[in-house]
Parts: C-alpha cells; structure tokens; sequence
C-alpha cells in the first residue's frame, strides 16, 4: 500500500490537526512578544483557536457516511472518530478557557502549547487504524499529559502527581506495547483492519489472541481508569493543575474509550462471548470500587477523582451490552460526561483558587456567598448522580436499557445500586454547599469571566442535553454504527 | 392545535422556579410575589383542567403527544383521566397554599421557592405522563429538590439524618422500578415506552408475576407501604411547613399513582397474583401506623404515622382490585392530600408560636389561634372519616371493596378508626382545649391573614367533597372502569 500522491481529501482529514499544530506555533510566537498583562491573552487565543479549529473541521472535515481509510490506512476517517474529536476539541478549549487567568499557569505558552500537543495526540488517537498510529498517538497524548500533571514545580503533590501518572503511564505503556507486538506477530499486518480481516478468517489460536487482548487491556483500562489500573488516577487529580485534572478525566478518558471500542468492535468481534464477560465483571469491579472509595473522600479532587472511575464503569457497561444502543449509549455518555465532570472541576477550580482549600468541609458556605457558583455545582453534581432534567440521568438511562436488552439485567441492577451509593457522596458535598455556615461568607469570590463564560456553556449544554436529547442521540447513532 | 394546557401547567412552576432564581437573593418580597403569582396562575388552571373534564366522555383527554426521542420509542405524552385530573387538582391547591405559607421563610426564600417549584413541576410531571420514559424523568425531578428542601430549612435535630434518609429511600425504590420498566420495555417488543400502547402489550403470565412485586413495591416505597415507610415520619417531621404539605399532600400519592398506573395497570395479571399478599402490608400500614400516631408526643410526629395509616388505606383500596376499593383510594388520595397539608400547616403554625411541638406543654391554642383550632377539628373529622366530610366518601367505598373481597382485612382495618378518633380527639382536647400554660401567656399571637387564607381553602374543599360528592366521584369511577377493563372486567 502506496502512500502515493497526496490529494485534497487527505488534506482535509488531517486538517484539524493541521490547526492544531498551526495554533501551537501561533501560542509559540505570542508567548514571546506578549508581556505583563497581556499575557493573560494566551489563554483566550488558546481557546478562540480551538473554537476555530471545531468549525472549521465542522465545516471541511465531515466524513462520508462510509468509513474511509486513509493515509495508507493509518487514519480511518468515520463519525465516530470524528464525533469524538469535535469532543476532544471541545474540552480542549473549555479547559484554555478555566485555565486563563491561573496564577501560575495561566499566562505560560509552554502551557498550552503542552495541551495542544496532547489535544493532537488524541484526535489521532480516535480515528487510528494502524498499530503503530495507534501507539503513537497515545504517546503524543500521555507525554505533555505528564508534564502538564507535574506542572506546578513548586508544589510537591503536583510534582508527584506528575511523577505518579508518569511512571504508570510508562508502564502500562510497555504492556500495551508487548501487547501490539504480539498482535503483529500472530497476524503479521499492523493495520486494525487487516488484522481484523485475518482475525475473522481463522485459524489463529484464541487463547493466545485473547492473552494479547489483555495486554492491550492494560494500555487502555490505564487511559480510562478502569480498575484495577485506576491507583494513579485520585493522587494525579489531586496535585495536577485543576483545569488538567479535569482534562485528564475528561478528553484523556474519552479517548481511551474510544481506542478501547475501536480494538474490541474492530479487531475481536469473535471474541465478543469471552470478553464481554470478563469487561462486564472490570465494569462491576470499577463502579462498585470507585463509588465506594469516594465516600471515604475528604478532598473534592480526590471525590471527584473516584467518581470519575465509578462512571468510567458505568460506561463500560454500554460496551459490554454489545449491540447498537450499547455503543450509541457509550458516545451518548462519553459527550454528556464531558460536559459535566468539566463543569464539576470548572466549580472547583473557581472555587478553590479564592479559598485556597480542595477540602470539602471549605465548601461551606457557598452557597450565601456565590449563590450563582453554588447552583452551577449543584447542576453539575446532580448530573454526575443521573438526575434529571440534567444530561446525566438520560445516558445513564440510555446504558442500563443497552445491558437490559442484551439480557444482562444484573449488570443493569448492579448500575442502579451503584448510583445510590452516587448519590449519596454528591448529595453530601452539596449539603455542605447549602447548609453548613462559614464565617467568610460575606467576603466577595471574584470569578474571572473566562470561567464564567465557560461554566455558562456548559451548564446550558447539560440542560440542553438533559432536556432535548434526540439530536445528541441522533449523532450518537450515527457514530456508533460507523465503528464496525 | 389546542391549547396545551396541560404543559403549561407542568412547566409553569419551573418556568418560574428560573425566574425567581434570576432575581437578585435580597429582592425577598419581589421571590414571594412570583412565587405566589406563579402558584395562583397553575392554580386556576389545574381548576379549569378538573371542571373541563368531560366525565361522560370519560377517558384520556387533553392529550398532547410530541415525539422526543423517536429511536427509542420515548415520546412526551401527556393526558388526563378520572384517576389523575383530581391529582392534578391537589397539586395546584397545595402549591398554593404552600407558598401562602412559606410566606414567612427569610433564609434564603429564593432557593427555596425555586426547589420548591422545580419539585412541583416534576410532580405535575408525573400526574400527566403517559409516557412511562417522561414518568421517571419526572418522577425524578420530585424526588432530588425534597433532599435540599428539608436538609437546609428542615427542623434543626433531625434534618441531614431524614433528608438523606428519605431521598436514599425514594431513590432506591424508584431505580428498582426503573429496571422492571426497561424490562417491560424490552419484553413488549413494541419498541415503544407509551403506556397506552403497553397495556396493550399482552406480557406473559411468568413475566407479569416476575416483575410485578418490584415494579409495584419501587414506586409503593414512596406511598409509604410497609415495612418501606420508615423514611416518610421522619422525613415529614423534619421537614420545613409547606415541604410537609407537598410530601405528604402530594408526594405520596406520586408513589401511590406511580404504583397503580404502572404496577397494576400495565401488569394486571401480576397485581391479580400478589394483591392477596400486598393487601396484608397495608393492613399493617392501616392499623399499626394508627397506633404508632397514638402513643406519640411530638405533634408532627402524631400527623406524620396518621399519613402512614392513611396511605395504607388508599394501597389497601388498590389491593382490592375492586371497584369500590378503586373508587374509594382514588377519592382518598385526594381527601387525604387536602387533609395532611391542613394537618402539616396547623402543626407548622402552632409550632412557629410555641417553639414546641410536645403535645403535654401545649394546650389553649383556641383562644389565641380560633381558626387554626376549627381548622384542624374539620381535619379531624375528616380524618376520622365523618359523614358530611370528605374522609367518609373516600373510607367508605374503600371498606366496601375490602368488605367484599377480604371481610376479615376489613374488620381488622376497622379498628384504626377507633385508634385514629382516640389521637386526634386527644388532640383537639389537649393542643386546642384546655388553659393556656403561663410560659405561652403574652407572645403566642394569632396567625397572619395568608395563613388563615390558606386554611380556609383547604377547609372548604373538604367540607365542600363531604356535601356534594358529585364533584368528583363520577370522575373517579370512569378512572376505575378503565382499569377495571385492563383488570379483565371483574
């Protein structure tokens, strides 16, 4: 397979991530000239830019309803690649928005540039359809990802945070990795497709392809914080910058999920009997274990740190129900959670850079002091818990009607029980939002308007989704089916 | 089109709930008077919906059906029938003279009115689905607004405990109902979650007897069936005035109704199985509840087991499967809903002037209070079941059902009238009768004009369904034929 000439419509595939790397250079050359104050604006370039690059991909980028291999076959251009890299772009420029006015961070180009790198890394990632693409977009994404965790050198549970996610990345990376040089060797093609093709044709010996898939699992259960690969997840959240850690549990994650499905749904659909059990009983594990653990949480990053495993759960259940309304749900899920665990962090960075404090109890008294602050996380936190009218409760609806359908309604009910348990811990950090007193109540929490601007967004896209969601439905659908 | 009346009953209240919460927190007066506008206006409509039933024509009406998730078979369909409009009704009363009430709440009112309306919506929400999707979307939204409602205004002692008491309770039995909803959905193969179609759907006996008892007891968690209804005394105790009312008003009757139109109407042959066991539960509810109220000494506490009883009754009615038991428990979720909000804000009043809701400190309230006394001496009666009240239309037919179907249910049951007239005479004697105590004397003073407002409202419609029952029994028994049909006749 000849890369031959390169024409147009390769051009236009790649063109987000031509603009990404465009607006990294632009960061680059701003972040030289801008001085005091002015640097504030690295952020708001950041962001404008990426809004930019969502519409221009919105506009040039759309695939056909076909999927199509390009680039030699290491791309796949299809609506679920693209679907989840509009999404990627998306947290992307939410987290350039929170992180505008960050002491520290905030006015450091090196900063972005960073978070564009791993942006670029994960819109690859989602439409990979090579091995070696594969690897490498992961790596693109989890380097900066590091550094971006270690940023704030002068703090030391940031700089072990960095060094946490580092050294768990490195490793789950080498399994992976093991894992992609086994499948090369049984099938002797890198591309997920041929291997798919020499999969289905037989012949090759299951146990050893499903040992591989283990491997790969590995890599991936990593990415997700599934258990039990989930240790690095509530350390990292809690000393990474607060816009990171909400990147890290948002785009990271859904990337993950979407190299996940894309290996599973491509490349071992025979194996679908062996491995929907053993991922049913990962789900089981991964929710139960996350909601558990985050009842004993003190710190609010670390809450939302297991909160984030435990949903990592219950979308693992949407893949485990193999059938079509299990991958919509998955999507469907993937874009409701983004939404609202950015929203979360978005609270809590806003929040704790005036306080100083990620401890629940300095949550007191919110509520009289920034009523408006107050109702976003109650918004946000209700969503994470599955209430309507918010988005949560409608893709949650969404998986455990996928699990019910494929038969499997002890996983559904094992979901329901673990979203009481939910329940519980969000219902806790809201009572201290509205009912504990503080004696700082009367003093102003200043919120810069990038944040406002950014939580606005995303509260009404909650609502919206929680409300009206045929279209995101819709667009779920149409993703889902383009993965086979 | 016709006017969609009936969403814009549902919508009002959060339509509202967002107005308010734009105000600004100190603008307190400008949040009562949109609250309090905004109760009025669902008021006159929930009247206007209940007056304009055609009882003749019977049926579901003032449908509206807009698609709104097609894939799945999810549309938003919303309709009345004789069962629900009278619910409608209650809702818009108690909204009403709740916020009347809750006119004195000076912390915070503006997230209160908005919690409080964002829970009515779900409540109105849920009286008019015909969508079982749209049923647990709202169903819900009532739920969640109640842990925040009494956990910041609730009673200080009690309040986290029976907040997250309550919503946990609540939670739990409504997921149970939802697995049992998806698997009817999935079973019916209609691809649809329209519960006019999935009457229809001819589930097998097996099925039916399988998910019955968890469909039925999910949403019955919330009406208060024992041994689930030990969230509801505590949660009504602990709860601010108007949150009471709503609960035990029209909260309650969400789980009641929940439980008929979705456990006994979509499986009837699974209701036909289990009732024999379900009626011996709300045996339970009727008498013991009774006699926990009796032997309490906290005034709220005495109402909040009295709700406990009086719901067992309407479960009962449903568990006879009979037209009268029907006829009886439909009328009685009315009844009892006007009767415990009147209950709920007399105890709220007494309790605002004496600080104290011990039923031996109190006594001589008539003659600082004599509106409030007469108000709750109606509720008593009613709550006794007296001719001439609204308790006796809906008791009486209830009796009968169970009379008819299980004498023995009956005779028992008969014994918590006796027990409900020995606690709520004792009372009227000992709150209302009787001298004033001296640490009282000089700062208990009579209640305001919205509060006596509030009062005679709720009095009249009780008097008003105990004089004239043709205001709504016709109504209720072309409810009961429908599901008598579903039921195969009987």
């Amino acid at each position: 397979m000849s890369l031959g000439t390169i024409d147009l419509f390769m051009i236009q595939v790649i063109l987000p991530e031509i603009l990404l790397l465009v607006l990294a250079l632009i960061i680059l050359f701003f972040d030289l000239i801008l001085k005091g104050e002015q640097r504030q604006n690295i952020g708001w370039i950041t962001a404008g830019g990426l809004a930019f690059i969502i519409g221009a991909a919105l506009i040039f980028s759309r695939p056909a309803a076909e999927p199509v291999l390009v680039w030699g076959g290491m791309l796949r251009q299809d609506w679920f690649g693209f679907t989840l890299m509009i999404l990627l772009l998306f947290a992307a420029m939410i987290t350039a928005l929170l992180s505008v006015n960050l002491p520290v961070v905030g006015d450091r180009g090196e900063y972005y540039l960073l978070m564009l790198a791993s942006t670029l890394g994960m819109s690859l990632m989602v439409s990979a359809g090579d091995i070696i693409m594969l690897y490498l977009a992961i790596e693109t994404t989890s380097i900066p990802l590091y550094i971006l965790a270690g940023f704030l050198t002068r703090d030391e549970k940031s700089t072990e945070s960095g060094f946490k996610y580092l050294l768990f990345g490195a490793m789950t990376s080498a399994v992976m990795l093991y894992g992609f040089s086994l499948l090369y060797g049984f099938a002797g093609a890198t591309s997920l497709y041929e291997i798919a093709a020499r999969v289905q044709e037989g012949g090759l010996p299951s146990v050893a392809l499903f040992t591989t898939l283990l491997l790969l699992l590995v890599g991936f259960g990593f990415k997700i914080s599934a258990v039990p690969f989930h240790f690095w997840a509530p350390d990292v959240y809690e000393g990474a910058p607060t816009p990171i850690a909400g990147f890290l549990s948002t785009a990271s994650k859904a990337a993950g999920f979407a190299v996940l499905a894309r290996v599973l749904f491509a490349v071992f659909p025979d194996l679908t009997a062996q491995w929907s059990t053993f991922i049913s009983i990962l789900a089981t594990l991964t929710m139960t274990l996350g909601n558990l653990l985050a009842l004993a949480q003190r710190n609010i990053k670390r809450l939302l740190a297991y909160s984030s495993i435990a949903h990592a759960g219950y979308i693992l259940i949407g893949l485990v129900a193999v059938n079509q309304l299990g991958m919509t749900s998955v999507i469907f899920y993937l874009i409701a959670y983004m939404l609202t665990n950015l929203a979360a962090f978005g609270v809590v960075l806003a929040y704790g850079r005036i306080v100083g404090s990620d401890e629940i109890a300095a949550y007191a008294g919110l509520s009289r002091r920034s009523p408006t602050l107050a109702f976003l996380l109650l918004i946000a936190l209700l969503s994470l818990a599955g209430m309507p009218p918010f988005a949560g409760f409608v893709v949650k609806f969404s998986v455990f009607a996928a699990a019910v359908q494929a038969g499997m309604i002890w996983l559904a009910v094992v979901g329901v029980l673990n979203s009481i348990i939910g329940l519980y811990y969000y219902l806790t950090v809201l009572k201290v939002v509205y009912l504990f007193r503080s004696e700082d109540e009367e003093k102003p929490l200043p919120v810069p308007g990038s944040a406002w601007l950014a939580l606005g967004v995303l509260s009404v896209g909650i609502i919206i989704i929680g409300v009206l969601f045929a279209p995101v439905f819709g667009i779920s659908t149409l993703a889902a089916i383009t993965i086979y | 089109m016709p006017f969609p009346i009936l969403s814009v009953i549902v919508f009002t209240p959060i339509v509202a709930a967002l107005i308010i919460l734009l105000l600004p927190p100190a603008r307190k007066t400008e949040v009562r008077v949109t609250a309090l506008a905004a109760a009025t206006f669902a008021l006159l409509l929930s009247i206007w919906v209940y007056f304009s039933y055609d009882v003749a024509a019977g049926g579901y009406q003032f449908i509206e059906k807009y698609t709104w998730l097609p894939a799945l078979g999810i549309s938003y369909h919303a309709g009345v029938d004789g069962m629900n409009a009278p619910l409608v009704l209650l809702t818009g009363v108690v909204m009403f003279t709740g916020v009347l009430i809750s006119w004195g709440i000076d912390d915070r009112p503006r997230d209160f009115f908005a919690f409080l309306f964002i829970l009515a919506t779900g409540v109105f929400g849920v009286f008019v689905s015909l969508d079982l999707f749209m049923l647990f979307f709202f169903y819900e939204i009532a739920v969640f607004p109640m842990y925040l409602l009494i956990s910041i205004w609730g009673w200080k002692e009690t309040r986290e405990y029976a907040a997250m008491k309550l919503t946990l309770y609540l939670f739990v039995g409504s997921v149970v109902s939802l697995v049992g909803a998806l698997a009817m959905y999935f079973t019916s193969g209609l691809g649809t979650f329209d519960m006019i179609q999935l009457e229809q759907a001819g589930f097998s006996t097996a099925f039916q007897r399988l998910w019955f008892p968890f469909v039925f007891m999910g949403f019955a968690v919330l009406g208060g069936i024992f041994p689930f209804h030990n969230w509801s005394p505590d949660g009504h105790v602990a709860a601010p005035t108007a949150v009471s009312m709503f609960h035990a008003g029209v909260l309650m009757k969400l789980g009641a109704f929940a439980a008929l139109r979705v456990g006994i109407m979509l499986l009837p042959e699974g209701a036909r199985f289990w009732m024999p066991w379900i009626i011996l539960l709300t045996l339970v509810n009727v008498v013991y509840g009774a006699y926990i109220a009796s032997v309490q000494n906290d005034f709220k506490y005495v109402i909040g087991f009295s709700s406990v009883s009086h719901m067992g009754l309407v479960l009962m009615g449903f568990a006879t499967l009979s037209k009268n038991g029907l006829l009886g428990a439909g009328v009685q979720m009315f009844s009892h809903g006007v009767m415990t909000a009147l209950f709920f804000a007399v105890v709220g009043m007494v309790y605002d002037q004496a600080h104290t809701r011990e039923i031996p400190r109190l006594g001589g309230f008539r003659r600082v209070m004599p509106v409030v006394a007469i108000a709750f001496i109606i509720g008593g009666l009613v709550s006794m079941g007296m001719p001439g009240f609204s308790g006796f239309i809906a008791e009486f037919p209830i009796f009968m059902g169970v009379w008819e179907t299980h004498p023995w249910i009956a005779i028992v049951a008969a014994i918590s009238i006796v027990i409900t007239a020995s606690y709520i005479i004792r009372i009227v004697g000992k709150v209302f009768f009787g001298n004033l105590p001296e640490e009282f004397q000089g700062h208990v003073t009579d209640v305001n004009i919205l509060d006596k407002i509030a009062l005679v409202v709720l009095s009249v419609i009780l008097i008003g369904l105990g004089v004239y029952p043709a205001i709504m029994v016709p109504m209720v028994e072309s409810g009961v034929e429908a599901i008598l049909r579903l039921l195969g006749g009987a």
